[in-house]
């Protein structure tokens, strides 16, 4: 895979934080807000502009071992969330 | 009318501190009954009010009036709408800000600047905002929004006044490096109600205009700004879905503490709820004014048996209101309403005003210059 010692990081225009009273997290931007899925969020709290999508996939895989393998849906939404300017690469 | 539990956070908390603003724009939507200063909440009234629509779901919270800026206690409010979890934005005309500011409102927690401009050169900017050197200042600090590292959206308001400019401004937004561009056409309630023979483009002119954005958005590249044109209704044939429905996404609550589905609610012959009586909480989900308008069992026809009454919900009760003097009708804009013809009767007199445009100002200023 071309990107995986690539290391993705927050666009600064949005937020990622738990909402309560949506009961998931969300991103927010100005004026505006994207409700996300649970392994959206999961991947998107990893996004911290150190970890290289390897790692960012190792980590994953070790904090929830019974997925298997997950390496496309990380790259698939990693991918997504490019096209959708949350994230871009250092 | 809904069941309670049916009822969304007001997702959206608009606060608008103050209607006192050093602009003196006809387009403004204020209402033309500013108040008095005298009534504006205080300090820990506000911080109430944070703290109970964040309790209710709020997650987006806008500072604005008039000029926000005006409040010397901006800052705290700020802060306390970050600490308690607000993706905080502050909606500003750029005046009185200052690079001191913008870095002691970083400090506080604010999350984005949006700064309006009138034009894209400073000689119509400051007539339209009827104030000099607004431009300058405005330029100047949308620098240093973008340099302390802030998002910044630049808000323009189109009409007859400024289209002209279209081309100018997408230069100038994409020279300030704006993370986005709102290009919003007038719409007419407040003082842009009284002005709208003045402010209103003719259909050719928006045209125009929006060609003029599509072809740039067609070659520009990834890191310019987003640019979002918004349309005056009066050219469509359907009601825009008004606040996302009523009740159901936006709570204003205007200086005074007057809680509202959107900020021109108060030209409607309804009576508001006042944060300073009543818990948001119940104003929200109870409040007889809130849930008027919730739902559909309050239409008439035609919109009671229209198909597309759940896309809309009948359009915008201000609009009804002030075209119609009835707010239960459908909006005018729909092609459906027998008062349709109100529409095309506003566009052809907005080709020659007869009255003078109004400055907005406070009631005060009028007063005095009509002694």
């Amino acid at each position: 895979m071309a990107l995986t010692k690539a290391i993705p990081q927050m666009n600064p225009l949005f937020r990622l934080q738990f909402e309560q009273a949506q009961n998931c997290h969300v991103l927010l931007y100005p004026e505006g807000m994207v409700k996300l899925n649970d392994s959206a969020a999961e991947i998107l709290k990893k996004v911290d502009g150190h970890n290289s999508v390897d790692q960012i996939l190792t980590l994953l895989q070790q904090q929830f071992p019974q997925v298997g393998d997950i390496r496309d849906d990380i790259d698939e939404f990693l991918t997504v969330a490019q096209e959708k300017k949350w994230i871009r690469y250092v | 009318m809904s069941e309670n539990k049916d009822i969304g956070p007001p997702l959206w908390l608009l606060a608008e501190l103050t209607y006192d603003c050093p602009l003196h724009c006809a387009y403004c939507s204020n209402p033309t009954d500013l108040g008095n200063k005298e009534q504006e909440l205080s300090t820990q009234a506000w911080l109430d009010v944070l703290s109970q629509a964040r309790a209710l779901g709020s997650v987006q919270l806008g500072f604005s009036g008039g000029e926000p800026l005006l409040r010397k206690d901006l800052e705290q409010l700020v802060e306390h709408g970050r600490n308690l979890g607000f993706y905080t934005n502050l909606i500003t005309s750029g005046i009185g800000l200052t690079e001191k500011r913008i870095k002691q409102l970083k400090v506080a927690g604010l999350d984005h600047i949006q700064i309006s401009f009138q034009a894209a050169d400073p000689q119509l900017n400051d007539a339209i905002a009827g104030r000099g050197n607004a431009f300058k200042q405005k330029q100047k600090m949308a620098e240093i929004v973008k340099a302390e590292g802030y998002p910044m959206v630049l808000n323009f308001v189109i009409s007859k006044q400024n289209i002209d400019q279209i081309p100018q401004i997408l230069a100038l937004s994409c020279e300030l490096n704006a993370d986005y561009v709102e290009l919003a056409t007038a719409q007419y309630y407040g003082w842009a109600f009284d002005n709208r023979d003045h402010l209103l483009p003719s259909k050719e002119q928006l045209e125009w205009a929006e060609s003029v954005v599509n072809e740039f958005r067609n070659h520009q590249s990834d890191s310019d700004p987003h640019f979002i044109f918004v349309t005056p209704d009066y050219y469509e044939d359907r009601p825009k879905k008004c606040m996302n429905g009523w009740g159901s996404t936006f709570l204003t609550i205007t200086p005074d503490g007057s809680a509202l589905p959107c900020h021109s609610a108060k030209v409607l012959p309804l009576t508001f709820p006042n944060v300073t009586q009543k818990s948001l909480q119940h104003i929200w989900q109870q409040d007889f004014s809130f849930n008027h308008f919730r739902g559909d069992s309050w239409m008439p026809q035609p919109c009671k048996g229209c198909d597309e009454k759940q896309h809309d919900h009948g359009g915008c009760r201000c609009q009804a209101y002030m075209l119609t003097g009835d707010m239960y009708r459908a909006d005018p804009v729909c092609a459906k309403s027998s008062d349709h013809p109100l529409i095309s009767q506003a566009i052809e007199q907005a080709k020659n005003p007869t009255r003078p445009i109004l400055q907005r100002g406070r009631v005060a200023d009028i007063a005095l210059l009509k002694i």
